[in-house]
């Protein structure tokens, strides 16, 4: 092994890339923060949704401490969770695609990049899904499609609105045309949804881009970002090298696409489940014939908005449309 | 030698201008020269045959952008009893990487939309060389809606290196238009017939490409990243395009083996380049077959299949 060059040994500790998410000190119990370099105590900022106290700054969170933290403790049930990826085609680059799978299971702890769960929302019905980013980028293959999928078809049995969380870099090459395939097989699981008049809203996190957004991220009933959220279809090198121009501050950030009427707006993280509530149990107001009282132990107080809906204007205001699915 | 032949074509090409050159001092002394010319149009058959039984998976890619390749306005010309070409998405642009217009093909009215690549370099650069922008796509979206009002087919002919990456796009929804298309086609009331006919990339073919039948012409290819863009993250370097192209698996014959697309259109001896109207003959042929097919069916039934054929896509295991 060569030994460490005098400047690497001067910065050593000191040099942090932001591949693994949080740039931990030795102890682990304090964090430094990537966007403004406070310490932070670990425990506060996990109590805070890995949201920096001193900054805002939205650290990255895995699917399943995402699903924590939204979902109810009580009644959730996961989805698709048997499902495995295979290597169909044999893929091999630098690596096999199969060493890759169980590299990125080992790592994360999931069979795949999608983890999906019907539960409760304040008490609410709900089914929700998350995308594990540490899992090969939270690529889009066959099963992330197919748990999408499982999430949409508990949603279509049990008349629930669905969430997606979406943290990904687009469809899995190592899949080749089949992981391409997923677009159209998710966007055609969201067009039932629509038919059955059953609420979709998609949540798009650090980073969303390629095939996931130019999919299911982008077809909300409403669109949300989180803040500075970067987000779009091409990634910002690959703009670069065709348009040879540096691109714009901010440019594809979620306070862009917001400006530019992509998303419906952005949320804190640490709003994310109260807003979700409130907004759910108002597109539920239909199918529910009262809004659920999502409000209450809300700061934002959906109850203001939603509190005077009379069970009687419920078939006035949105026709059953559930007999169009099948 | 002529830029219009591939490194795999130069020995065809070599026998063509022998050939030509022969042909050119006929008049001389005839009898010799006209057994000499059938014999090199016999091994030039041959050798056609040869080398396109054995075409490496690159050797396709290469073929599906050959600067001859019949592009979707020739193919349009060739399959077409009549076309009216339509524009515009009706809120920002017209975007010329896409045709599209109501035409006639044989009985059967349709609404054919493609993507539509240069052949000079002005026409390339005013076709963005085939890659659209949202308005593209929301062109093909306003006309396939028409279509369903009027219960017209939808004939899609795919042929672009990708959606367009540019600023405006992103700015404009590229994401969003093409999202937006998967989910409409999906649950379109009228019949869907996609075909590959050069290059199918990405996302930018796929927003066109959903289908209740899915054809390739032979020597095209439909990849979720183009095999130069796939080596260049995985293996860091372009160079390894051709080692991308294999493992992707990209042909026509690869994807029907593992159940993607349905059929395969065979090309004229050589690629379509080689006979434009042959190719056309058999890419119109197909479309009649599968446009009598669907127009039988039930709407809801057509739906149906169409959400089950979608649904099956993936390779995955329980456990």
């Amino acid at each position: 092994m060569p030994a460490m060059s005098w400047f690497q040994r001067l910065m050593h500790g000191r040099i942090r890339t932001e591949g693994k998410g949080k740039a931990r000190v030795p102890d682990g119990v304090w964090t430094k923060c990537v966007a403004c370099e406070a310490m932070l105590y670990q425990p506060e900022l996990d109590r805070n949704l890995g949201v920096c106290p001193k900054c805002g700054h939205h650290n990255r969170m895995t699917a399943r401490e995402r699903l924590d933290s939204f979902l109810d403790s009580d009644g959730r049930q996961e989805l698709g969770q048997d499902l495995s990826p295979v290597d169909k085609l044999g893929f091999r680059d630098s690596k096999r695609y199969k060493d890759r799978i169980a590299a990125a299971q080992k790592s994360t702890g999931e069979r795949d990049a999608l983890v999906a769960m019907r539960g409760l929302l304040k008490g609410q019905g709900v089914v929700a899904c998350a995308f594990e980013f540490n899992f090969m980028g939270g690529s889009m293959g066959s099963v992330v499609g197919e748990r999408f999928m499982c999430a949409v078809n508990a949603c279509l049995q049990h008349e629930l609105p669905l969430v997606c969380f979406s943290a990904s870099g687009g469809a899995r090459m190592q899949e080749g045309l089949f992981s391409l395939m997923q677009m159209a097989k998710t966007s055609a699981g969201l067009a039932k949804m629509s038919e059955a008049g059953l609420p979709y809203i998609s949540v798009l996190t650090h980073p969303t881009t390629g095939g996931v957004t130019a999919s299911l991220a982008m077809l909300g009933d409403i669109n949300i970002g989180e803040p500075r959220a970067l987000i779009g279809f091409a990634g910002p090198r690959v703009i670069e090298q065709t348009v040879r121009e540096t691109l714009p501050e901010g440019f594809q950030r979620s306070e862009f696409l917001l400006q530019k009427g992509a998303i419906d707006m952005i949320v804190d993280r640490r709003e994310m489940r109260d807003r979700l509530a409130a907004l759910l149990a108002l597109l539920m107001v239909a199918r529910r014939g009262v809004a659920a009282s999502a409000s209450g132990d809300t700061p934002d107080a959906p109850g203001e908005h939603a509190g005077d809906a009379a069970p009687d204007s419920a078939p006035d205001s949105a026709p059953d449309t559930a007999t169009g699915s099948s | 030698m002529n830029s219009n032949f591939l490194e795999f074509e130069r020995p065809i090409a070599d026998l063509e201008a022998k050939i030509q050159e022969l042909r050119g001092v006929e008049n001389a002394d005839a009898m010799d020269l006209d057994d000499e010319i059938r014999r090199l149009d016999s091994k030039l058959k041959s050798r056609i045959e040869q080398i396109f039984s054995d075409l490496t998976p690159w050797q396709v890619a290469q073929l599906s952008r050959h600067p001859l390749r019949p592009h979707t306005a020739d193919y349009v010309r060739l399959i077409c009893d009549e076309f009216h070409e339509l524009h515009g998405d009706r809120t920002y642009a017209d975007d010329p990487a896409i045709i599209a217009g109501i035409g006639r093909i044989g009985k059967h009215a349709v609404m054919l939309i493609g993507h539509q690549k240069g052949r000079d370099t002005k026409e390339k650069i005013r076709r963005n060389f085939g890659m659209p922008r949202p308005e593209g796509y929301r062109k093909a979206l306003r006309l396939m809606q028409t279509a369903e009002r009027f219960s017209l087919p939808v004939v899609t002919l795919i042929d672009t290196p990708g959606a367009y990456p540019g600023i405006g796009a992103e700015e404009r929804g590229q994401s969003e238009a093409i999202a937006k298309n998967l989910k409409v086609m999906a649950r379109l009331r009228v019949p869907l017939i996609a075909t590959v006919i050069g290059e199918g990339g990405s996302g930018g073919a796929l927003a066109i490409g959903v289908g209740d039948r899915i054809n390739m012409l032979q020597f095209a290819i439909y990849s979720v990243i183009s095999p130069e863009g796939c080596a260049s993250i995985l293996w860091k370097s372009a160079e390894r395009a051709e080692d991308a192209a294999t493992s992707l698996g990209i042909t026509a014959q690869r994807l029907q083996q593992l159940g993607l697309i349905d059929s395969i259109i065979p090309e004229a001896a050589g690629g379509a380049h080689r006979d434009v109207e042959l190719t056309a003959t058999r890419l119109r042929d197909t479309i009649l077959k599968q446009l009598d097919e669907l127009s039988q069916a039930e709407v809801e039934e057509m739906l149906q299949r169409r959400y089950e054929k979608l649904m099956k896509m993936g390779s995955l295991q329980q456990g």
